[in-house]
C-alpha cells in the first residue's frame, strides 16, 4: 500500500535555501567554535520537507548504476528561468514560491479541472529511479517521486479530438529572475516555457508527473512544486514548475523549437545516432564518474518506448 | 623605468598569469570544482587562454590610444601564457575528456566546426610560440617575423568562433569576447588608416 499524505507544514518551516547552501561556511564556523557541535550539525543537515513514497521496483536501474549525489543533482542543472549557468538555479531559486500553487488542466477534455498542489500530493505517489540525459552531454541517476501523468489525464477525460499535451511553466519575473527583460540580455527563450508531448507519449507509463526527489519535495531549483520527468527524452523536454497542462489537436510549438528549431525538435528523444548539429550525442559523462560512457538509444528505455516510434524517421523527427 | 622596477613588474606579471592556474589547483584540492569537474576545468583553461590572448592584443591599441609603450614588453609573456593555457585546455580534452580515443576525437575535429576552428587556432599558435625568442626574431628577420606573427589576428578570430559555436543559444559571454576582439582590432585598423592618410609620402619610400 502506498502512503498517501498531504504534507502538514508551513512554508516558513522550510529551511531557507540560502542557509542550506551556506552550510559549509556554517560548518566551518561551527567547527571553529566547537562549543555546540550537535546543534550546528542539526541545523546544517539538508532539510527539505520529507515526502514519503514506496519505491516502485519496476522502475529502477541496474544495481551498478549509482544514484547521483543529492548535492550534485540540486546544484548543477539547467533552469533558464533562473539564469543561463548551471549553478544559477541553486543560487537564485529562493525567489520561487512553490505554495500556494495551482495547475490548470484544460483544453480538449471533458472535465477541465484546477488541481491545488495538495490535490496532486494525494495521488498514490511512488519513487522511481530514472536516468536523466541532458542534451549537453551529461547525465545523472535520480530517485524521483510522483505518479503517472496518465492517472491525472484520466480524471479530466480527454476528448477524442485531443492528440497532444502542452505543458506551460509559470511566467513571473518576480519569482524567476531569468525572465526579467534587460537591455544587455537577448534571451533566446520566449517566456513562458512551453513543452509538449504526443498524447500517447503523455499516457505512457514511464511519463511521471513529479512532486519530489531524494525522499523530499522538489527543491525550487529542480522545478518545484511539480514538473514532468520523461527519462527517454533529453532533459529540457521535462517542463518544470508547471502551471498549466492543456490538451490540444495541434502539435504545440515548444519554447526551444521557437528559439532554435534546427537544433531542438519536438521529439528530442535521446538518440546516440542523431547528433546535435554542433556536437556529438554518441557519448555522455555521468556526473560523478570519470570516463565517458556510450549513450543508449532512448536513454536505455528502448524496450519500453521504442514502439511509440515504429516506422518514424528519427533523423527527420529529432 | 628603473631596472628594479622592470624586474618587479615582470615578477608581478608572472604571478598574475599563473594565478588562474593556482586558483584552479586550490579549488581542485578543496573539492570545489562543481558537479562536473572536467567540464569546469576545460572551460576555465580555455577562457583564461582567451583572456590572456586578448590582453596581449590589447597592448598595441593601448599604446595607440594612450601613448604608453612600456606595457608592450609584456606582449610576449602574455602570448606565451595564452599558449600555455591552451595547451593545458587541449590536454584535458585529449586525456581526461576523451582518454586518447583518437578515432572519436578525429571524427569530432572533422565534423564539429567549433572543434575544427579550435584545433586550427592551436595549430597556428604553435609556430608563434616557437618563434617567440629573440634568437628566432633575428634568424627570421624583423619583417618576416612580423608578417608571421600577424597570424595572431587569425587566431583571435578562430578563438572567438570556437566560443560562439560551442556555446548554447542564449549565452552572452561569447559575444562579449567577440566584441572586445573586434574593438581591439578596430583600433589598430583605424590607426593604420589614419597613418596612411596623414603620411602618404612615406609609402613610396624604399
Amino acid at each position: 500500500m502506498l502512503i498517501k499524505r498531504a504534507p502538514d507544514f508551513k512554508a516558513s518551516e522550510i529551511t531557507d535555501y540560502r542557509l542550506y547552501l551556506n552550510r559549509r561556511q556554517f560548518l566551518v564556523g561551527a567547527a571553529a567554535l566547537a562549543l555546540a557541535p550537535s546543534a550546528a550539525a542539526a541545523a546544517a543537515a539538508p532539510t527539505g520537507q520529507p515526502l514519503k513514497a514506496g519505491r516502485n521496483a519496476v522502475y529502477s536501474l541496474d544495481e551498478k548504476e549509482k544514484v547521483t549525489k543529492f548535492e550534485a543533482a540540486t546544484t548543477y542543472n539547467n533552469f533558464y528561468e533562473f539564469g543561463m549557468e548551471k549553478e544559477d538555479p541553486a543560487k537564485l531559486a529562493h525567489t520561487l514560491k512553490p505554495r500556494p500553487w495551482t495547475v490548470q488542466v484544460d483544453g480538449l477534455v471533458q472535465r477541465p479541472k484546477r488541481f491545488e498542489i495538495d490535490d496532486l500530493l494525494k495521488f498514490p505517489l511512488e519513487e522511481r529511479v530514472y536516468s536523466l540525459r541532458c542534451v549537453e552531454g551529461w547525465s545523472m541517476v535520480i530517485p524521483w517521486i510522483g505518479f503517472p501523468l496518465a492517472s491525472l489525464l484520466t480524471q479530466v477525460e480527454p476528448l477524442g479530438k485531443a492528440r497532444f499535451v502542452e505543458f506551460t511553466t509559470l511566467k513571473d519575473p518576480e519569482q524567476f529572475p531569468g525572465q526579467k527583460p534587460s537591455v544587455l540580455s537577448f534571451s533566446s527563450i520566449e517566456w513562458p516555457y512551453v513543452e509538449g508531448l504526443r498524447l500517447d507519449e503523455a499516457l505512457h507509463p514511464l511519463t511521471l508527473l513529479t512532486v519530489g526527489m531524494y525522499g523530499q519535495v522538489l527543491p525550487n531549483q529542480n522545478g518545484a512544486p511539480v514538473r514532468m520527468v520523461l527519462p527517454w527524452k533529453y532533459g529540457f523536454k521535462s517542463a518544470k514548475s508547471i502551471v498549466r497542462i492543456r490538451l490540444t489537436e495541434e502539435q504545440p510549438k515548444t519554447a526551444w523549437e521557437k528559439a532554435a528549431p534546427q537544433e531542438y525538435g519536438f521529439y528530442s528523444n535521446v538518440n546516440p545516432t542523431v547528433d546535435h548539429p554542433r556536437w556529438s550525442q554518441a557519448s555522455e559523462r555521468r556526473i560523478g564518474e570519470f570516463m565517458r560512457r556510450k549513450t543508449l538509444m532512448f536513454n536505455g528505455y528502448a524496450d519500453q518506448v521504442g514502439s511509440l516510434y515504429t516506422g518514424m524517421d528519427l533523423r527527420e523527427n529529432y | 623605468m628603473t631596472r628594479t622596477g622592470r624586474i618587479g613588474l615582470k615578477v608581478g606579471a608572472w604571478g598574475l598569469c599563473l594565478l588562474p592556474l593556482l586558483v584552479l589547483t586550490y579549488r581542485a584540492l578543496t573539492d570545489d570544482l562543481g558537479a562536473n569537474p572536467i567540464s569546469f576545468v576545460t572551460n576555465w583553461l580555455g577562457q583564461w587562454s582567451f583572456r590572456l590572448l586578448l590582453a596581449s592584443l590589447a597592448l598595441t591599441p593601448l599604446r595607440i590610444l594612450t601613448g604608453f609603450a612600456w606595457p608592450l614588453t609584456f606582449r610576449r609573456l602574455l602570448g606565451l601564457f595564452a599558449f600555455f593555457y591552451i595547451c593545458l585546455h587541449f590536454s584535458v580534452w585529449v586525456v581526461v575528456d576523451h582518454f586518447f580515443d583518437w578515432d572519436e576525437m578525429l571524427a569530432d575535429i572533422v565534423k564539429r566546426r567549433y572543434i575544427t576552428v579550435g584545433m586550427a587556432g592551436l595549430a597556428l599558435m604553435a609556430p608563434l610560440a616557437a618563434t617567440s625568442t629573440a634568437g628566432m626574431v633575428r634568424r627570421l628577420g624583423g619583417t618576416r617575423w612580423r608578417r608571421l606573427h600577424r597570424l595572431v589576428y587569425v587566431i583571435g578570430g578562430l578563438a572567438a568562433l570556437h566560443f560562439l559555436w560551442l556555446a548554447k543559444a542564449g549565452r552572452q559571454d561569447p559575444y562579449a569576447y567577440a566584441a572586445i576582439l573586434t574593438l581591439l582590432l578596430g583600433v589598430r585598423l583605424a590607426d593604420a588608416l589614419r597613418r596612411r592618410l596623414l603620411a602618404p609620402v612615406e609609402r613610396g619610400r624604399p
